[in-house]
């Protein structure tokens, strides 16, 4: 059976091009994909764009269709009343078991902040993470 | 060593009444035989009689690219298509195909230009030579496979791709010379490396024919130094037959047999008739084609004359180095870049789509050059550093062939424009 706390979040590339965003935007809304978190990471030249989607089996389709890059990343979501507080607590736990975080963003929702982690080994995480009672999001939450 | 002394070595001035009578049949079936050649000399005016001299080769009209393409794809040969046994193509950046074809003289012509040539780099009967060009509608593997045979070679016909296992076969069939592009041959070196080869200890290569794309003497000199083996350019279209005529060993220049083909240099501005040594546009006519002729045809490369006997002992007449194409190069801070070089590169990397636009701007006295390339989506990391690692990658490789600094900038697919007709990649905002 698939872990319950993997989540998959959409990864879309972003170039700089004026309206490049809103114009993913307006694909996301014409489609009806509704948002549960996204962060924009950025560098210079380009973004890339990574939201937590509804259906995102679907929304991954729709986007393709589009012609736009996208691609799915197994994340794990950890839900927190302080996120920069569980952030350093997560990613110690984490380090002590030899888990690279990759990349993490919080996002704060309506009835908690959750924290979404990438890392390089993620059935490893969510089982350390659970075992040092961390509260992880399971995938239904987000539905 | 020559393979067809008498005419690689014959007095230039018995030469030139070889080309004028060469020339004057070729003019008379012409005018006779073929649409294209009798309206386009009507137009101007010349009738074969005018044809009196050499010099007179200067009152015909020229043959364009565009001809090509509008006479697509047999429409300019000569001869009926049943005597044709060989079709090539050239793959058009631009649109259309060029198709080209041959009789059975116009490949043993081709053949023996390639044989003169690998002659006068001393690859003969004692020689494995691996053929890592193209074999298909692309001339070049082709033409050196059927010139390496002609001179008793033996023939390792690898074609492109594969790159570890031609090594292996290089190593073990002990090939001591490699006709490829410039840049194979430098990403050979480059996997060879990671294997653990060293090419310099490790194998018996020690020559190679290298062309198709335009390259420069750093090259060279990095190539050699690298891979211990001499490295030799070779020239030619698919127009004129493909790949013919190669550097000798004083490597001062490429020979050209007049007996098969007659150059000119023209000013681009003018039409001037160049001097030797004076760069300029590239005119060429074919002395000996049947299937598909080829009179005054403005190839669009640059390049320079020089008629002196080389120390070699061949009178033919030698082209400077090309240095690309007359309707494209840019000159980024002083140094000559050809889109074609950076195409070159670009499609060598696995991570982005033939799509690309070359900007430059100037900012003060200083020239900048931004590339967009196109991000293939089964290549897209999610992860910032990786993309930006892929970046800079494309760049060192732009620096390393183009030894000039290019700025590098991903984009989605879809989103730099697409050509129908001539491709248009180059925007140059520098006002002079
Ligand atoms: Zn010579």
């Amino acid at each position: 059976m698939e872990n319950e706390n993997i989540i998959t979040q959409l990864s879309i590339f972003v170039s700089n091009e004026p309206g490049r965003l809103a114009a993913i935007a307006e694909i996301l809304k014409n489609f009806n994909i509704n948002v549960k978190g996204f962060n924009l990471a950025e560098s210079s030249e380009f973004g890339i764009l990574r939201t937590i989607v509804e259906n995102p089996d679907r929304a991954f389709d729709c986007i393709r269709s589009k012609g736009v890059i996208v691609k799915k990343t197994d994340i794990i979501g950890i839900a927190t009343e302080d996120s920069s507080g569980s952030l350093f607590e997560a990613a110690q736990i984490m380090a002590k078991a030899g888990i690279n975080v990759e990349y993490g963003y919080s996002y704060t929702g309506k009835d908690s902040d959750q924290l979404f982690v990438r890392v390089n080994d993620t059935e490893k995480a969510i089982k350390v993470l659970k075992e040092a009672g961390v509260k992880l999001i399971k995938r239904s939450e987000l539905q | 060593m020559y393979w067809n002394e008498k005419m690689e070595c014959m007095p230039v001035e018995e030469m030139r009444k070889f080309q004028y009578t060469g020339f004057k049949s070729l003019i008379e079936k012409l005018y006779n035989s073929n649409k294209f050649y009798h309206d386009r000399m009507k137009s101007v005016n010349v009738r074969p009689d005018d044809i009196r001299s050499l010099d007179d080769v200067r009152k015909l009209p020229f043959m364009y690219k565009q001809d090509l393409r509008d006479y697509y794809p047999t429409k300019l040969f000569n001869v009926p298509n049943t005597d044709i046994i060989r079709f090539h193509a050239s793959s058009g950046t631009s649109g259309k195909p060029t198709v080209v074809g041959y009789t059975e003289n116009d490949l043993n012509y081709w053949t023996d230009s390639l044989a003169r040539a690998l002659t006068s780099i001393g690859i003969g009967d004692k020689d494995i030579l691996q053929v890592s060009y193209g074999y298909g509608l692309f001339t070049g593997g082709l033409g050196l496979h059927y010139g390496a045979e002609k001179v008793g070679a033996s023939v390792v016909p690898t074609s492109v791709g594969n790159t570890e296992r031609q090594l292996e076969l290089m190593q073990d069939l002990d090939v001591t010379a490699i006709a490829c592009t410039p840049s194979y041959l430098i990403h050979m070196s480059d996997v060879a490396n990671k294997m653990g080869i060293d090419i310099k200890k490790d194998t018996c290569l020690k020559k190679a024919v290298l062309g198709a794309e335009p390259w420069t003497e750093s090259m060279r000199t990095k190539i050699e130094s690298t891979m211990g083996i001499r490295a030799y350019d070779i020239y030619g279209t698919s127009e004129m037959a493909g790949p013919m005529f190669t550097e000798c060993e004083e490597r001062d220049g490429i020979h050209i047999s007049g007996d098969h083909m007659y150059v000119e240099i023209l000013d681009p501005e003018t039409g001037e008739i160049l001097e030797d040594g004076e760069k300029g546009e590239m005119v060429v006519t074919m002395l000996q084609k049947e299937a598909f002729p080829l009179v005054r045809f403005k190839i669009r490369d640059i390049t320079s004359l020089n008629h002196d006997v080389c120390e070699c002992g061949r009178t033919s007449p030698r082209i400077s180095k090309i240095t690309g194409r007359s309707d494209d190069m840019l000159i980024i801070r002083g140094i000559n870049v050809f889109p074609s070089q950076i195409e070159y590169t670009l499609m060598r990397i696995p991570e982005i789509g033939n799509q690309y636009m070359i900007e430059v701007t100037r900012d003060g006295a200083l020239d900048n050059m931004r590339i967009m390339v196109e991000l293939k989506p089964d290549m897209f990391s999610d992860k910032v550093t990786d993309l930006v690692r892929l970046r800079m990658r494309i760049e060192s490789e732009l620096r390393k062939y183009l030894e000039i600094a290019a700025v590098v900038e991903l984009k989605a697919p879809g989103e730099l424009p697409r050509f129908e007709g001539k491709a248009k990649r180059v925007i140059d905002k520098r006002v002079f």
